[in-house]
């Protein structure tokens, strides 16, 4: 295929929807620019580009970034910078905390979730939560490993009548417990609002000295020989580990004088015991929304009728 | 995420197997780098996880408390330990349990040479908890699969004669520092496996 062929092609499929028109009445006025009137390509894809915007009554806008964007389901969003188109459903609606931003929130498709982020100043539509979009034209973005989307002033914006069924991010470990690491049991955290770090000696590093409100959690390692994971339980999920609630935790530690017993009883109750656990990552996080202590006999026969056979 | 050193894995191994090994080694000069023992059936290990019976606790220090612990696991095979002063947690649980106790141990390999040149392998615990039958029953199907898993992996590398030329590091190092067929090793999986069939055979009769 020839260059002008392709460039007659993306150019037909942009508006084969408005327009009755061939790939070669495209190619042909792309001919005529370039070969006869020595246009540079560029220069004669945007005019005959032009040329159809008008005879279609369109916008530059409503092209989607001049095509040939990649369609893309969530999971495939690996790499920052990248143009794409996507479907989906806006999942959640978070507040904005700056002014810059118009709308936060999370969009799914069957393959899972993303961030998604539209600034201000491109002045689009609002989007409602649970309805689906055709999102044309979308940057993606990365932060700490994290992906995202963001919506811009050439993001075209299409309600589309149907619906999706997300797809969830969580993943499942399962393994021995194999380690309970410091900053688990009995914690403080900075009571200021939005802050809930976990105080170092009564210090937040952000607020300083501070009453510290407690909490329980548990940064464990889920080991099955093969792969470590490491897995966070918060008060919840640890006080379903353990059998130990905050409020028997705090009266622990005031017996003893001391938040540490908390965590030394835990590791007695819950180390060395297999677990299954399922929940979305962070970082290198599992965060565990659901567990299973795995007590049921594992299945040797089968072991055993492979260890006869090699 | 390059610069956080990813946690080693915890091995699987019986106590035949664990208790063959004798050559360890680094991989980097860095005097911090992990030290590993070369299993036999071409795996490294810089931690272990073993669940079995602990049949003997015995203050062995001089000077100071020194626990040794020996753990049996199914095929009557026994893992060592020794915790002291810098495993407080560990040394602290030997003191206390009243053998015999299901407990689960994570540690790391050590070896040492006798006076008359012997290499002896032990652990260094990191953590010692009291567990259940079930978990210990677990523990052998799983150790049971993995070391199957390294096994079957010598064998692919090594070829039908066991003298085949190794491409995985690990396998062509087994054949260097030992003269262990693995087969021993499958045969301990088979007996381990055998005995949890015996168990359910007596639970079964108990059940009539």
């Amino acid at each position: 295929m020839t260059d002008l062929r392709t460039h007659a092609t993306e150019i037909h499929e942009q508006f084969s929807d408005q327009l009755d028109l061939s790939v070669e009445d495209v190619e042909e006025r792309l001919d005529t620019l370039v070969n006869e009137y020595k246009v540079p390509v560029s220069e004669a894809r945007r005019s005959v580009t032009n040329t159809y915007l008008d005879e279609a009554g369109m916008d530059r806008d409503e092209l989607g970034g001049g095509g040939g964007n990649e369609r893309v389901e969530v999971a495939d969003v690996d790499a920052p910078e990248e143009w794409v188109d996507i479907t989906a459903k806006v999942v959640e609606l978070w507040d904005a905390r700056s002014d810059a931003v118009a709308q936060v929130g999370l969009l799914g498709d069957e393959t899972g979730t993303i961030k998604f982020t539209k600034w201000s100043k491109s002045d689009l539509p609002a989007l409602e939560e649970g309805a689906v979009y055709n999102l044309r034209n979308v940057v993606t973005d990365e932060y700490q490993g994290r992906f995202s989307v963001k919506l811009n002033r050439t993001t075209v914006i299409e309600e589309v009548d149907e619906d999706i069924e997300v797809g969830s991010d969580d993943v499942t470990v399962e393994g021995a417990l194999v380690d309970i690491q410091s900053g688990s049991g009995l914690i403080n955290r900075c009571p200021e609002e939005d802050c809930t770090r976990v105080l170092q000696n009564g210090r937040c590093s952000e607020h300083g000295e501070v009453e510290g409100e407690f909490d329980l959690r548990i940064k464990g390692v889920l080991d099955d020989g093969e792969d470590v994971h490491e897995v966070l339980f918060n008060r919840e999920a640890t006080e379903e580990l353990t059998g130990i609630t905050l409020e028997q935790a705090k009266e622990m530690a005031m017996d003893a004088l001391d938040t540490s017993v908390v965590a030394d009883e835990m590791r007695a109750d819950v180390l060395g015991r297999y677990y299954r656990v399922t929940g979305p990552t962070f970082g290198r996080y599992v965060l565990v929304d659901e567990m299973e202590t795995l007590t049921d006999a594992a299945d040797h026969e089968a072991v055993l009728i492979k260890a006869r056979s090699i | 995420m390059a610069a956080t050193p990813t946690r080693e894995v915890a091995r699987r191994v019986f106590a035949s197997e664990f208790n063959d090994a004798r050559y360890t080694f680094k991989e980097s000069d860095d005097e911090r780098a992990p030290v590993y023992l070369l299993l036999p059936t071409g795996e490294r290990a810089n931690r272990v996880f073993l669940v079995g019976t602990l049949m003997e606790t015995e203050d062995v220090g001089s000077d100071s408390e020194y626990w040794q612990g020996q753990v049996i696991d199914p095929n009557g095979d026994r893992f060592y330990m020794y915790a002291g002063q810098y495993q407080p947690d560990a040394a602290s649980m030997l003191r206390e349990l009243e053998p015999p106790a299901y407990v689960a141990v994570v540690g790391k390999p050590r070896t040492y040479e006798t006076d008359d040149g012997e290499v002896n392998v032990s652990i260094r615990p990191e953590s010692i908890t009291e567990v259940d039958a079930a978990t210990r029953d677990r523990w052998v199907v799983e150790t049971a699969e993995r070391t199957l898993e390294r096994i079957q992996h010598f064998q692919a590398e090594t070829g039908d004669e066991g003298d085949g030329a190794a491409v995985d590091e690990y396998v062509a190092m087994a054949q260097e520092e030992y003269d262990l067929p693995v087969e021993n090793y499958r045969r301990t999986v088979v007996e381990a496996l055998e005995s949890l069939e015996a168990e359910d055979g007596v639970e079964a009769q108990a059940d009539d």
